[in-house]
């Protein structure tokens, strides 16, 4: 599926350049996302050694172990198919709040690090696995307290209540989480069955 | 309200402070640990990179001819024949471009907010929809690159119902909380 939108994207694109005689702007354009992707890995870089040095320190303090622990019965209802003692749960608890407080750039760096870990615990290393897609699902829809950004946009825009969305946002999220795990649940059976 | 921004403004601070701390009392090498701990951020940064560029170009070969625009121009008599006003119809460039880029959609958000004002049905719409939803597209690229995986099953499927679910829910939610 994604080697089939990645196609689509592309030669869509190219074609609707070329129909509209814009064909320069496919050239600029690839070779700008081409930049683009270097500069955010290497903002990535700073910031993955930045938070994983940190949980580091947490981890070998016993902190992460601690975390796990008190979220555990939660997180383990989402991901059946984790054992008890996964090191990825630290790391998965970790991810979800710090997308729950909107620290945006903390939460990358965890959420590498579990994937990291629930890869060790993968069968075959190229396909995904459920608890994979689970996390992935919950750290794409995860409810936001502080849509920080957005607030900081409406300010700019003189609204006379900036931050009035910040209820609707909670709402909107946490409908998109709750059919994220709905799906996931779903999808899951469906596989199995 | 203010309780969790303050919150927000402390977390980061208060996490370098209190971790390293309790660490160092603990009898961990603090300074040592970190810096083994970061060495695993450089190599991660690295092997996302060629999926980053690969989704990238693509997508935004797609926006920038005007793909995105010619698909959501189709879209409009869909939404309007389903009984939905034209102020809604202007939300679909930003519902198809959230998931795909994120500053993209930043940008279609803040150019909507800006010709309808903040405070307006659309303006808020667009705030709560831009706030709500992530990059699908990117979080899938670059977790799923970081550690070689190729096949991502249903992950692509669920993260898009749960795009949608989030449009539709900020749609209503907007209507019901101030309309």
């Amino acid at each position: 599926m994604v080697n089939l939108i990645w196609l689509l994207m592309l030669s869509i694109g190219i074609l609707t350049a070329a129909v509209s005689g814009r064909i320069d702007t496919v050239t600029d354009s690839a070779m700008k996302a081409a930049e683009l992707g270097v500069e955010i890995a290497i903002q990535l870089i700073g910031m993955m050694s930045l938070w994983l040095g940190l949980m580091r320190l947490a981890e070998e303090a016993g902190l992460v172990r601690g975390l796990a622990r008190l979220g555990a019965p939660v997180i383990r209802l989402l991901f059946p198919s984790l054992k008890k003692d996964s090191p990825a749960l630290g790391a998965i608890i970790l991810n979800l709040s710090a997308n729950i407080l909107g620290l945006g750039n903390a939460a990358t760096p965890f959420g590498l690090k579990a994937m990291k870990e629930l890869q060790k615990e993968n069968p075959d290393p190229e396909t995904a696995t459920p608890a994979m897609c689970t996390f992935l699902a919950l750290n794409t829809s995860c409810i936001t307290l502080i849509p920080a950004t957005m607030i900081g946009v409406r300010m700019k825009m003189n609204s006379l209540h900036p931050t009035e969305i910040i209820g609707t946002t909670i709402f909107a999220t946490g409908c998109a989480m709750t059919a994220g795990i709905i799906a996931d649940f779903l999808f899951r059976r469906w596989r199995k069955a | 309200m203010s309780v969790i921004a303050e919150i927000s403004r402390w977390a980061i601070p208060m996490l370098f402070f209190v971790i390293p701390l309790l660490a160092y009392l603990r009898r961990v090498p603090v300074y040592e640990s970190f810096v083994a701990g970061a060495e695993d951020g450089f190599k991660t940064g690295v092997s996302i990179l060629p999926f980053l560029i690969g989704m990238l170009v693509s997508i935004r070969v797609f926006i920038d001819s005007g793909a995105l625009e010619i698909l959501a121009r189709f879209l409009y008599p869909l939404f309007s024949w389903l009984g939905l006003s034209s102020d809604l119809t202007s939300l679909i460039p930003l519902a198809i471009m959230r998931p795909l880029s994120g500053s993209g959609a930043l940008g279609v958000a803040s150019q909507l907010i800006e010709q309808y004002g903040p405070d307006s049905m659309v303006g808020r719409m667009a705030s709560t929809l831009q706030g709500s939803t992530d990059t699908t597209f990117f979080v899938l690229t670059v977790y799923f690159g970081s550690v070689g995986i190729r096949k991502y099953r249903y992950a692509l499927k669920l993260g898009l119902i749960a795009d949608f679910v989030g449009l539709v829910a900020s749609v209503w939610i907007v209507l019901k909380a101030f309309y």
